[in-house]
């Protein structure tokens, strides 16, 4: 089997929707949603950054990190946002500090966990690779904020590729993909002989399922990331400096 | 959700940005160099099995537009036949919509890393000189190259030069047309709808700026890519003889492409003489005359600005510095050096024998 023929993959994402628009949009539903979207992305990120940069427990940060994405939408922090003046994640990691710094001068008078906004969050992995890595130092921790986004970002692709190749029969795409590019150190990657010995096709045919799988990737790649910027420009660069893509 | 450890986010980010070659008769091996308009690769061609150098244009081609122009002008520089060019043999079309084309994938020192192990004016010259010659043998033939820079120039072991990337040059005369036989090297992809004689890629290229800001003619930074002729590669040579002189380039390569573009339109580098002041003028004013803003400023062609190249190293008086008597006097005197130590020695042993 190889993957059929699929219209080509365009360099600009075809939605135009953008999730760092529509926090500010005036209706509310819009917002709620477009809320959720970023949360998707943020969370870890934010998580980890309570954790690592403010010190603070498991269960602590857990709380924050609902009460954060819950005081955006509440507040609508995010309305103060200028396109022009910023990358939309470090605007979110300025608020994030306001908003633990607020809270810890209010500690003991805030009542937390209580928050509009409930995520289906999972707590545990993250701690789990919290005490995998290693921790940042205090002069690198914008930049590991920048990485665990990125990083969010890549993981939540891989999901939606998976998605993908199961909804449109191409899960041997997606296995190939998984088996090269996920698994295994550049030392340890099986060759595209194994692969084809392993799944007994053709080793053209891995190289074909590989070549879809990837290029479907970075559709949707770009389609997640074209959501979380405001403008083309935005994008771009955003594109350039994180992926190392011109688009 | 799957955990993607440091090494996978490597390894993923890396082959998010390789081509598709899937359909193609290439097999991507590295990336080899970066540039504004595109990522050359060290590709692996499966029917010829030989290594060769492919580069990706980051513009999108949605239409087939900027593919069938960069055919048509990849068939007519199939026709330049000389040591120091290396030709486009092929182009393609990737599933994401960008261009590639294909090069003979060559081996050599790149004049930058050059310049860094290179000793003494005379053999800097001589290697700046061929490379004149290169593109004045191009420019006989009626075609620019327009993104001239020391990464797409290579030296060879005995100081032969190769100009590489004639991907994007333009041809200013002559027209490829069906009924033109091909040349045993020519491009493997047909189009039937070739365009006409006056092909640019830059029609096509988003924002029509075409070449790499550092290196780039005023003209060229301004977009105004229908006009660009021999002169626009002119500067180019003269920005390379500027490297090659002062060992950077002549506007600052850390800022911003915008700020690059902006200081190429309004500004003059900093004058050599000023960054070394053992740069002899004649070579200055040479490289001044090259990069003038105004077009007309400049050398006609490439084989007018090595003519002058020529008679700087032949001590002969060039024709973009006007010396002064001193000026003169010391050139004769350095042109003429055995013969003036000759009269010399031959007035101290009369005055010396005057004397005894």
């Amino acid at each position: 089997m190889t993957p059929e023929n699929d219209a080509p993959s365009r360099n600009f994402p075809d939605t135009s929707w953008s999730a760092v628009l529509g926090v500010r949009s005036g209706d509310e539903g819009v917002r709620a949603r477009s809320l959720e979207a970023l949360a998707q992305v943020y969370w870890k990120p934010v998580y980890k950054h309570v954790r690592l940069r403010w010190g603070r427990g498991p269960e602590d940060a857990q709380d924050l990190t609902q009460e954060f994405f819950s005081r955006a939408l509440e507040k609508r922090f995010f309305d103060a946002w200028d396109p022009a003046r910023g990358r939309f994640r470090t605007f979110l990691r300025v608020c994030l500090d306001g908003f633990l710094a607020n809270e810890a001068k209010a500690a003991g008078r805030l009542k937390r966990g209580g928050g509009i906004l409930h995520l289906p969050l999972e707590f545990k992995r993250a701690e789990g690779e919290i005490t995998m890595a290693p921790v940042p130092s205090p002069d690198t921790i914008e930049r590991h904020f920048d990485a665990e986004w990125a990083r969010s970002l890549f993981e939540l692709t891989v999901e939606s590729l998976k998605a993908a190749c199961d909804a449109e029969g191409k899960a041997i795409s997606y296995r190939i993909f998984e088996r090269y590019d996920l698994e295994g150190s550049d030392e340890e990657r099986s060759t595209y002989a194994m692969l084809a010995e392993e799944l007994r096709i053709p080793i053209t045919q891995v190289t074909n399922h590989l070549a879809w799988a990837r290029r479907r990737f970075r559709a949707l790649l770009l389609e997640r990331l074209r959501a979380l910027c405001a403008t083309d420009e935005e994008f771009q660069k955003e594109a350039r400096s994180l992926l190392g893509l011109d688009v | 959700m799957t955990y993607l450890d440091d090494g996978v986010l490597r390894h993923l980010r890396s082959v998010v940005d390789l081509p598709d070659l899937s359909a193609t008769r290439y097999e991507v091996i590295r990336e080899i160099g970066r540039g504004g308009m595109g990522t050359v690769y060290l590709a692996h061609d499966r029917d010829l099995d030989r290594d060769v150098a492919l580069k990706v244009l980051n513009a999108p081609d949605p239409t087939g537009d900027l593919r069938r122009r960069l055919v048509a002008e990849a068939r007519h520089l199939a026709r330049l036949e000389h040591p120091g060019i290396v030709p486009v043999h092929d182009v393609g079309h990737l599933p994401d919509e960008r261009v590639f084309y294909v090069m003979r994938h060559v081996k050599g020192v790149r004049l930058d890393a050059w310049r860094r192990r290179a000793s003494g004016l005379t053999h800097v010259l001589r290697v700046f000189r061929s490379l004149c010659e290169v593109v004045a043998f191009a420019h006989a033939e009626g075609v620019i190259h327009r993104d001239l820079k020391p990464e797409n120039i290579l030296v060879g072991p005995f100081g032969e030069v190769l100009v590489l990337d004639w991907g994007i040059a333009k041809r200013l005369r002559g027209q490829a047309t069906e009924d033109d036989p091909r040349p045993p090297h020519a491009p493997a992809v047909t189009t039937r709808d070739e365009p006409s004689a006056t092909a640019d890629v830059g029609r096509t290229l988003p924002g029509s700026i075409i070449g790499t800001p550092t290196w780039m003619a005023p003209e060229q930074a301004r977009g105004e890519t229908a006009s660009l002729d021999e002169r626009t590669d002119v500067y180019g040579l003269g920005a390379i003889l500027y490297f090659l002189l002062a060992g950077r380039a002549p506007f600052d390569e850390a800022t911003s492409r915008e700020r690059i573009l902006e200081r190429v339109m309004r500004e003059e580098p900093a004058p050599l003489r000023q960054i070394d002041r053992i740069i002899p003028k004649p070579l200055a004013a040479i490289c001044a005359k090259a990069m003038a803003r105004a077009r007309d400023a400049r050398y006609a062609s490439a084989a007018e600005l090595a003519s002058d190249v020529d008679m700087y190293q032949e001590g002969r008086p060039v024709t973009a510095h006007r010396e002064g008597p001193i000026g003169a006097a010391s050139r004769v005197l350095s042109r003429y050096r055995a013969v003036v130590l000759m009269i010399l020695a031959y007035l101290v042993m009369r005055a010396v024998m005057l004397l005894i």
